[in-house]
């Protein structure tokens, strides 16, 4: 039994968890990370084609590439049976963000390094040009489902966040493509890439305070334990990463460099804490009974 | 998000499901072990928990009927000549837990594979040979019910094969079938065939919540301290449970959620969010190449 903030107390079957933890790895965190660079790194790069950006454009698309490498790869080893791993594509459902997030994937993965292969080889121009379209165009629902994967849950800290989830990922994905890219374009056409990751990390850092505080009770679990530290080491990093690029990026290399790195470490951080943070709240069955009571109560009112 | 008996056409069944009256239970957990003999669950360790007579503690892989155990200083009977009886009370509250066969059921809705399943019986149930182990369900689930089994390794597996062939470490997700195979023989579940005394009642699910509101009707009458249905509402947060119970609490004092949603029923303004926010994304990468190259 727990006593609540209101003073009245709680009941609960000896304080037990009403839903289960996640059985997730941390290599579901490391591919929201993974999937967020590939994605905008897609929609980088075809921008950048269009304005004939080559520098940016090459850049973003060989590192989107071994993103969307390093994605399904990361996934495949979180499965039970990972020699099962085909079954994700027997079916489609939209019902599950995971069914239409892993068509995304195989579709936009599939196709960056498609495309990034046949850059580096040099043939088959149609077909080069079918895969940069289909890239770019599933690049930025890569980056969002994954917000709304985790918030299509029981865990309230995650369901209760599904208003913010999507664009947190999203936001946090243009910060960490847009560094990724910024960190090994040319410094003569990294401009475009620079500007999307301050102006994601601005974002990620606004909509990380505006989720914290319109969660509630149910929000704290990101002031506690490894989501509160990773919340912290997010925070600061892109905070640093941004003023950096924004102040020293454009003249200086080793700056841009600098500033990348941390924005990089900086959105790495957020989707760690957002993934533990779940955990959190499942384990204390304190925020499953007091947000349902909370809903029950303004029924009846 | 439908409970899709239709698509059987001419094979679908009446829909099948428990009514669990916690009043009768006397936590012999027959339930437990019947279960356990007939679906060849396997063993996973055994604690001293100090929780009443509890040890199994919660449904997971391996436990897909559990009895709960609820000490309590409150009167059985809140009838006025039976509570001055009672000058200490004590009241021992018993509840053999089961998956709830939701008609809105989250880990069927999220199963990326299609491995869950809604049977001719309206019941959900887990292919074995097709789930990989995705792990979805298990939070996605309001009850936290459905989990994924971990065994350790037995020595004749190969050590270098492990990865990708011959895994036989088990990592898929487990939950009750409603003894799916026994329904098929024309069989009641082993938990109900092994209930001695008819606590766990199984049926038509139409029946059940016939003979449940008469149940609850003679409760109350007899002034029984907190008797309730819980899951019987069509129009619940799950669209109700295919087994659902008879409580003398709140939910939550047996582990149970007071009010439980389908993740799925904020699916589609999830959707329609994540889209917008895609869209808000490549604008503002757009607005990004304004300002020159450098």
């Amino acid at each position: 039994m727990s006593i609540t903030e209101r003073g009245t107390e709680m009941q609960s079957y000896y304080g037990r968890p009403i839903v289960k933890e996640p059985v997730w790895h941390p290599e579901v965190a490391a591919y929201f990370f993974t999937g967020g660079i590939a994605g905008t790194c897609s929609v980088l790069h075809g921008i950048g084609r269009v304005t004939r950006n080559e520098g940016l454009a090459k850049t973003a698309l060989y590192v989107g590439a071994a993103a969307d490498i390093a994605s399904p790869i990361l996934l495949v080893k979180d499965l039970g049976r990972p020699e099962r791993f085909l079954n994700m594509l027997r079916v489609f459902k939209v019902t599950s963000p995971m069914s239409v997030g892993s068509w995304i994937l195989f579709v936009s993965g599939g196709a960056s390094t498609t495309a990034a292969l046949l850059e580096l080889t040099g043939r088959l121009r149609p077909v080069k040009w079918a895969a940069e379209v289909a890239s770019f165009l599933t690049g930025p629902p890569l980056a969002t489902y994954t917000g709304a994967l985790v918030a299509n849950t029981a865990i309230p800290v995650w369901s209760e966040a599904r208003g913010e989830l999507p664009w947190l990922f999203g936001a946090s994905a243009a910060a960490s493509g847009g560094a990724a890219t910024t960190m090994f374009a040319p410094r003569r056409s990294a401009g475009p890439a620079r500007r999307a990751a301050i102006l994601g990390a601005v974002a990620e850092l606004g909509l990380t305070v505006a989720m914290e505080r319109r969660l509630g009770f149910v929000g704290e679990v990101y002031y506690e334990g490894e989501a509160g530290k990773y919340g912290r080491v997010a925070k600061a990093c892109t905070a640093a990463g941004a003023t950096l690029l924004a102040a020293r990026g454009r003249r200086s290399r080793v700056a841009a460099a600098a500033g990348s790195a941390l924005l990089l470490a900086g959105s790495a951080a957020l989707r760690y804490s957002v993934f533990k943070a779940g955990f959190q709240s499942a384990r204390d069955p304190r925020y499953v009974v007091e947000k349902q009571r909370e809903r029950l109560r303004e029924k009846t009112r | 998000m439908s409970t899709a008996v239709e698509s059987y056409g001419a094979d679908a069944k009446p829909r099948m499901g428990f009514f669990t009256d916690t009043t009768i239970c006397i936590g012999c957990k027959a339930c437990e072990v019947a279960c356990k003999e007939w679906n060849l669950i396997p063993e996973d360790g055994r604690l001293w928990t100090g929780e009443s007579y509890d040890n199994t503690s919660a449904l997971g892989a391996n436990s897909w009927r559990h009895v709960a155990f609820v000490e309590q200083r409150k009167p059985l009977k809140l009838d006025g000549e039976v509570a001055a009886l009672d000058a200490e009370p004590l009241r021992w509250l018993m509840e053999s837990d089961v998956c709830k066969h939701c008609t809105h059921a989250g880990c069927l809705d999220v199963c990326p594979t299609g491995a869950l399943f809604r049977t001719e019986f309206g019941t959900v149930v887990v292919q074995e040979d097709v789930c990989n182990g995705c792990g979805y369900c298990v939070p996605a689930c309001p009850f936290g019910v459905i989990d994924k089994r971990d065994l350790p390794r037995s020595p004749d597996d190969a050590p270098l094969a492990l990865p990708i062939f011959g895994k036989k470490e088990d990592g898929r997700v487990w939950k009750c079938t409603l003894c799916y195979d026994r329904l098929k023989g024309g069989h009641e579940p082993a938990c109900a065939k092994s209930c001695p005394t008819d606590s766990i009642q199984f049926g038509e699910l139409d029946e059940l919540r016939e003979r449940a509101d008469k149940r609850l009707e003679k409760l109350r009458a007899e002034h029984w301290n907190g008797a309730r249905l819980y899951g019987n509402d069509p129009d619940d947060g799950v669209g109700g449970f295919g087994a659902f119970f008879l409580l003398l609490d709140e939910p939550e004092v047996y582990g149970l959620p007071p009010d439980p949603v389908v993740p799925t029923a904020h699916l589609p303004k999830l959707w329609l969010n994540t889209a917008v926010a895609a869209a808000a994304l490549l604008t503002g990468i757009a607005v990004s190449f304004f300002g020159g190259r450098e």
